[in-house]
């Protein structure tokens, strides 16, 4: 019979574990990964290949480095953040850049502050950003959509889908006057970065994620509405100047940025009062961005400028301690 | 996400049950200890006194022990024999410390020794009520052992007017109070009704987890027709038997940090306490058995079963097949907030109400990783806390800043280590946290009475010394007065 040392309750456990929630979220993000892969064909694939080999080597290096066990850069959150910047790439993105990004995501972005768990930045936004301002124009170029279609014997695929050649077009975002209907944006059928296109996939999938209890529903919808409201406003005030707030929400990476990268749980408050006040602040900061800033896309931007007050939010909007009066009372007597 | 139904409050898990284990047989009341061993230690650190010595025959329902105050509640034998031994024994503390045990060998008769009248509890004014339950040495059975006489008497005081009574048990695989309200409803409810006349209360209500559809039923047929008493389902959400979190779910009213139930007129008691009072008031029978839950999946067969206090594990567990697996860990009371046996051969004392042997697989314990600040333990905190944040503090031994962070309206109810996707074991910081401000929350009381004494002292020495030099200056003065009037005559 085992003689027990002193070891403090509970004796039983959920079961629930890091590895699996960043599976989870890979799992809910790769229908969008590989319908980015459909429509751009094999230069997408490499992106997203030469992101995930980058990621794990770096990973592994950098937990030999600290003398931690590698064995945990297999946990998924380095797949996540690879997947996570090569579908905020374009597809055309050469793999020397996309890695080099990559790298310095894992690196800089995650390593140099602790490992997992201790960044203050989405590594993957962190990653995007630099690339943008080294290789802004290999990171706007976007490629033009090359969907395979079906022949009389079997798909047939373009020269741009197999990487020998390829057309470049606007995103949405950077030419208002080309006309998208929201149907195509809905599905993807429109240039822009690889997995940022289909808003219905990847809507779908945080769908997933906060069903299987991965994400709280609170950071999506306040972003989505702090994206949406004040751009519906501008744009019924100034319909010339301004977007929809349908063309704002489901453009660029504003879906991506609501469900699976201001959703980033080490880098987002943990209450839900705090999750709400960093999703309206990221959403606002999208529309700020991009109908202001220099750049047409604003959510890496977005992101990190709210990552950076996270501590602070996370810091002042905690949870009502049970039957206490109120938020005020407490912060006097404490 | 999709589960519509409000919540009764905010956080909580739903930790799998192994209910099904234990819960369709019958409480078995055919355990007999050749020994038992009373602890005369309290939960509250309080010594009994021994009222008999080595060699004297005992018998069952028997005074052998009392403390010097109400606080302390009295020891009676649970068996019929002879006491053996009086010397220091393991006790069910974690630490395994030993204290003071009363050894009695049991002769096997299962009779009463003594003879016990009922007696018309209507008769009997309020205050006999709670003297009768503070001789039986009744304290609460739901598992924080705090002496049920005088929480009666500090409730009367407060003028309570609902006495609502816990039936959700929570925990996972414990199952003795399920049954109990199967079998033995009846007596319940005739504790409750006395318990509520001993307090004053005009409305008892009875809360059970809606994973008890049997409990239920005959919770309602033996309360059917009795002004005053009321049945009330709640959802089944750990930790629902929790004081503050029944309130709120059974009333609405939520309990503030610091604050008691009976200031808002409510007092809380388990159901098998309720059982314990109406046989104290009724027959006057001390607190000599309890029914517990020998539950888990290394054990051969798992019961409820009825045990004298001082009843060994070994021997219980002997008596519910032995082990069948190697029992990782033995556990007093549930998974979630139930604590470690140090050993197999400690006794059963009055607040145990489970025993489980726990296999690996079960306890499900992994390496623990960095904490990813995913918010699930924000989430399901039933307090309202951020356990992570508190974590991070105790963890830098800062225990200030954990009670910022809300450390001392922490449950201990496991919740968030349940949950925590890396294995933290937050309550064991929170434990160590709080272990460590009360060490020094004593020593600083410490301190506080040394500087009393030694003001003390040093006033009286100052004292004595004034009162000495004015004794001097007097007999200096009066030779001089007495020369003075010498020279005058």
């Amino acid at each position: 019979m085992a003689i027990n040392n002193p070891i403090a309750a509970p004796h039983t456990h959920s079961g629930l574990s890091t590895t699996n929630i960043m599976y989870l979220v890979v799992l809910a993000l790769s229908p969008a990964a590989l319908y980015g892969v459909w429509i751009f064909g094999l230069p997408a694939a490499l992106v997203i290949v030469s992101c995930c080999i980058s990621a794990w080597l770096s990973e592994v290096i950098c937990l030999q480095l600290q003398g931690k066990n590698w064995l945990s850069s297999i946990d998924g959150s380095s797949l996540l953040t690879a997947l996570l910047l090569a579908m905020s790439l374009p597809a055309s993105t050469p793999w020397w850049v996309a890695s080099f990004g990559c790298i310095f995501a894992i690196v800089i972005g995650k390593h140099v502050y602790g490992g997992l768990g201790h960044n203050p930045f989405n590594p993957a936004m962190l990653g995007r950003v630099m690339l943008l301002i080294c290789f802004p124009i290999e990171l706007t170029n976007w490629q033009a959509i090359s969907i395979p279609s079906l022949g009389s014997d079997g798909l047939i695929f373009s020269q741009q889908w197999l990487g020998i050649d390829g057309v470049s077009s606007a995103t949405p975002l950077a030419d208002l006057n080309q006309i998208v209907e929201w149907k195509g944006l809905l599905l993807g059928e429109h240039a822009g970065s690889l997995g940022e296109t289909s808003a219905l996939l990847i809507a779908l999938g945080g769908l997933f994620l906060i069903w299987r209890g991965i994400i709280r529903p609170y950071i999506p919808c306040a972003l989505l509405l702090g994206l949406t409201i004040p751009a519906s406003i501008a744009h019924w005030l100034h319909p010339q100047d301004y977007a929809s707030g349908l063309a704002h929400l489901l453009s660029g990476g504003a879906m991506l940025a609501a469900f699976f990268i201001a959703t980033d749980l080490v880098t987002s408050p943990t209450s839900p009062r705090g999750q709400i006040l960093f999703g309206a602040g990221c959403g606002l900061l999208i529309w700020l961005i991009r109908s202001f800033g220099s750049y047409p896309e604003g959510v890496a931007f977005a992101v990190l400028i709210m990552n950076a007050g996270t501590p602070v939010i996370d810091h002042y909007l905690r949870p009502k301690i049970f039957g206490s009066q109120s938020l005020f009372k407490r912060s006097k007597g404490a | 996400m999709f589960n519509l139904k409000p919540k009764p409050f905010s956080g909580g898990v739903h930790p799998k049950g192994y209910k099904e284990l234990t819960q369709q047989q019958d409480i078995s009341k055919d355990f007999v200890p050749d020994r038992v061993y009373l602890g005369m230690q309290q939960r509250n650190g309080s010594m009994l006194n021994s009222l008999v010595a080595v060699g004297d025959t005992v018998v069952k329902g028997q005074l052998i022990a009392r403390g010097s105050n109400d606080m302390t509640v009295p020891l009676h034998s649970p068996v019929n024999g002879t006491v053996v031994d009086i010397k220091p024994y393991l006790s069910s503390h974690p630490s395994g410390i030993k204290s003071q045990t009363l050894v009695i060998a049991n002769n096997g008769t299962k009779n009463w020794g003594i003879d016990y009248p009922p007696s018309d509890y209507q008769k009997l004014s309020h205050e006999q009520i709670v003297e009768r339950v503070l001789e039986a040495g009744i304290v609460g059975l739901g598992g924080a052992g705090f002496p049920t006489g005088i929480k009666l008497r500090l409730a009367r005081k407060s003028k309570v007017h609902t006495l609502l009574i816990n039936g959700g048990e929570c925990e996972p695989y414990l199952t003795c109070d399920d049954r109990l309200m199967r079998e033995q409803a009846a007596e319940i409810i005739a504790g409750i009704k006395v318990m509520a006349k001993a307090i004053g209360a005009t409305n008892s209500i009875i809360a059970i987890e809606d994973n008890k559809p049997e409990a239920i039923n005959a919770i309602k047929q033996a309360s059917d027709g009795i002004s005053g008493i009321s049945l009330k389902i709640v959802p089944s959400l750990y930790p629902m038997g929790s004081e503050r979190h029944l309130i709120k779910a059974v009333t609405g009213i939520a309990i503030g940090p610091g604050q008691l139930s009976t200031a808002q007129g409510i007092l809380v008691h388990n159901v098998a306490t309720a059982k314990a009072v109406y046989q104290a008031v009724r027959y006057q029978r001390p607190l000599i058995e309890r029914v517990i839950t020998v539950s888990g999946d290394a054990i051969e067969a798992p019961a409820n079963i009825t045990v004298p206090i001082g009843s060994l594990v070994s021997q219980v567990i002997a008596e519910c097949g032995g082990l069948k697996a190697e029992a990782k860990r033995m556990i007093a009371g549930g998974p979630m907030m139930g604590q470690v046996l140090p050993s197999p051969f400690v006794p059963i004392d009055k607040s145990v109400g489970g025993l489980l042997a726990l296999s690996e697989e079960q306890i499900n314990q992994r390496q623990s990783q960095d904490c990813v600040r995913c918010g699930n333990c924000v989430k399901v905190c039933p307090m309202g806390l951020m356990p992570f944040q508190m974590a991070t503090h105790s963890n830098n031994d800062d225990w200030q800043g954990a009670q910022e962070f809300g450390l001392d309206s922490c449950l201990l109810c496991g919740a968030c280590s349940y949950i925590c996707p890396s294995s933290i074991p937050l309550v064991q910081y929170f434990q160590h946290a709080k272990s460590n401000i009360n060490a020094q929350r004593s020593m600083m009381q410490k301190s506080n009475l040394a500087r009393q004494l030694t003001e003390a002292r040093q006033q009286r020495l100052a004292r004595e010394a004034a009162a000495k030099k004015a004794a001097k200056a007097a007999k200096r003065k009066r030779p001089a007065r007495s020369r003075s009037t010498q020279g005058e005559s």
